[in-house]
């Protein structure tokens, strides 16, 4: 596969600079949300921390003759998924709550 | 897939996450804006194994489904008032899976010295974040004593760590990749642990909001070593988001970053000596409200009353009492009053815990004010009412100079006309400072005990 992130120089600069953007985009948007719901922003930030399990996965895919790795792969797979579940599904809990009397009032 | 496909997906995933943020600035949006972001990843997952050929490899499904299905299960049990440990837990187990996949790309032969490297950070960083969120839950969960603990040599250790961690990265780009590991573990895993250790109690707010940051630093490094622009992209944001949550508590405590990683809590030396002087003096001057006439009991102002704020502190979290809270306020609104809450960013043990809680005993969101939007209105109202704050209202901070508080921005509960206090004690709060508030000789209840109890005491006077 002729990928430009496995090139020795372009690689690592267009990862960083993918990092940067992404940080410095991501500030500007999440300086919006009010101090009100920064709990919830936090364990939505965890959800979406457990991102990893991208790399998880691809660590997973790659090594699967070489067993030790293969278990760590899957291990954290597994707590990266703990994260993106338990994080959305905490987060939701919590939205919920703060939106109730909306429902309640579109209800009626 | 066609690398090509594969960038321009991950920018428009990496682009619906933002949008998903953005949507949870608002109240109204922020239950969508919540599950656009569990669409993402749902289609971010399912793109990164088609893209590794590995969309029927059932090892991985299994181990996603594990994760998943444990973390569900204790998202439904979980308890408003565990979320701080809960935030933090979940905090470190996501470092804890960086710190993996850094590991495994670590010892795997076929990479690039740049993807050595990352790989070494992120399993430096990832195990940091998950020794280090591992002790700030169980220190919020009081498992571990709250109180900042500190080891002889707590510094020189923490920089040896530091350095060896540093060493071990090193280790990395020059191709010793087991040494490497050892390493960066051991010294990583130990430095997390010594720099949550020594954390205190009221500074767990910016100890999360660092460590929750770092979470993200450590998942972008991961996806540098592991070539995966969507990783890279996604991890950043929570990087800055962490970031940024940290700057506003540092301002809110008006504390430094660095004195908080040092651990300069309290200034424990010289003001400790004046302050048992101050305690002398004001144990009397706080008997003065005692003596007042019977008949004008805390209720009898709170019934005249058209215009409260309550403003809520860690006590109301520690005695669980934001249900009587809330039946306080139900009444007081029954009696025509407006109830307004003077919420300090720093009250409580997280960034908006204070929020949480209340919304949990279903107070209106509309009720909550920022210390801002709410700060000048103190002086007109009737009556405040402190529901296990101290340190957030303590006059001390716009004038003793040279005390830990001094600076930081306060609610001006002492404006008040009339002020009635439900804490626990008369003691300092963890900043450590004396509370002249607690002194005032005219307009000052004090229901001492244990803040529950305090409230329903009020509810039954009323």
């Amino acid at each position: 596969m002729n990928n430009i992130l496995l090139h020795p120089v372009w690689g690592p600069l267009v990862l960083i600079g993918v990092f940067a953007a992404a940080s410095i985009l991501g500030y500007m948007i999440i300086k919006k949300v009010p101090s009100l719901l920064h709990t919830p922003l936090m364990s939505g930030m965890n959800a979406l921390s457990g991102i990893t399990v991208l790399g998880a996965l691809i660590a997973g895919a790659t090594s699967s003759n070489m067993i030790p790795s293969l278990i760590l792969a899957l291990a954290a797979a597994a707590l990266a998924m703990v994260n993106v579940a338990g994080g959305f599904a905490v987060t939701h809990k919590m939205l919920r709550m703060f939106s109730k009397k909306d429902k309640e009032d579109a209800q009626e | 897939m066609n690398p090509i496909l594969f960038y321009i997906l991950s920018a428009v995933l990496s682009g619906l996450v933002l949008f998903g943020l953005s949507m949870q600035s608002k109240v109204k949006s922020a239950v969508s804006g919540n599950l656009v972001c569990v669409g993402v990843m749902c289609f971010a997952i399912l793109l990164t194994l088609v893209n590794a050929n590995a969309v029927f490899n059932w090892k991985l499904w299994a181990a996603m489904a594990v994760g998943a299905v444990i973390s569900l299960i204790w998202a439904k049990k979980v308890k408003m008032i565990e979320m701080p440990q809960t935030v933090a837990l979940l905090n470190g187990i996501g470092g804890l899976a960086s710190a993996l996949v850094g590991s495994i790309e670590l010892v795997s032969s076929n990479s690039t010295v740049f993807a050595d490297i990352t790989a070494a950070l992120a399993l430096v960083i990832g195990a940091v974040t998950f020794s280090g969120s591992l002790v700030a839950a169980l220190k919020l969960a009081r498992i571990f004593d709250s109180r900042p603990s500190k080891l002889p040599g707590h510094s020189t250790i923490s920089i040896l760590l530091l350095a060896l961690c540093l060493i071990g990265v090193a280790l990395a780009a020059f191709g010793f990749r087991i040494a490497s590991l050892i390493i960066c573990t051991v010294c990583a895993l130990l430095f997390g642990w010594l720099f949550a250790l020594r954390v205190g109690g009221a500074d767990m707010p910016v100890a999360i909001s660092l460590l929750n940051s770092l979470s993200g630093v450590a998942g972008a490094l991961a996806g540098m070593a592991t070539a995966n622009v969507l990783l890279v992209a996604v991890s950043g944001i929570v990087g800055s988001s962490g970031l940024l949550l940290t700057q506003i508590m540092c301002r809110a405590m008006n504390r430094r970053l660095m004195d908080i990683l040092l651990g300069k809590t309290v200034a424990i030396g010289k003001t400790a000596e004046k302050q048992t002087d101050i305690t002398a003096e004001s144990s009397v001057k706080i008997t003065v409200p005692e003596e007042e006439p019977i008949e004008q009991s805390p209720a009898f102002s709170l019934k005249n009353a058209k215009n409260i704020i309550i403003v809520p502190g860690y006590g109301m979290a520690l005695s669980q009492a934001q249900h009587k809270v809330k039946e306080l306020c139900s009444r007081l609104e029954a009696n025509g009053a407006s109830v307004r809450f003077a919420i300090h960013p720093v009250a409580g043990r997280m960034p908006g815990h204070m929020n949480v809680l209340l919304a949990e005993a279903d107070i209106d969101y509309e009720q909550l004010y920022e210390l801002e939007s709410i700060n000048d209105d103190f002086k007109g109202c009737d009556v405040v009412i402190v529901v296990g704050a101290n340190d957030v209202m303590n006059p001390a901070a716009r004038e003793a100079e040279g005390t830990p508080i001094y600076g930081m921005p306060i609610l001006n509960v002492d404006e008040a006309p009339e002020v009635i206090i439900c804490n626990y004690d008369l003691r300092p709060g963890y900043a450590g400072v004396e509370n002249p508030l607690y002194s005032r000789s005219q307009g000052l209840r004090l229901l001492l005990g244990d803040a529950k109890e305090s409230l329903e005491i009020l509810i039954g006077e009323l």
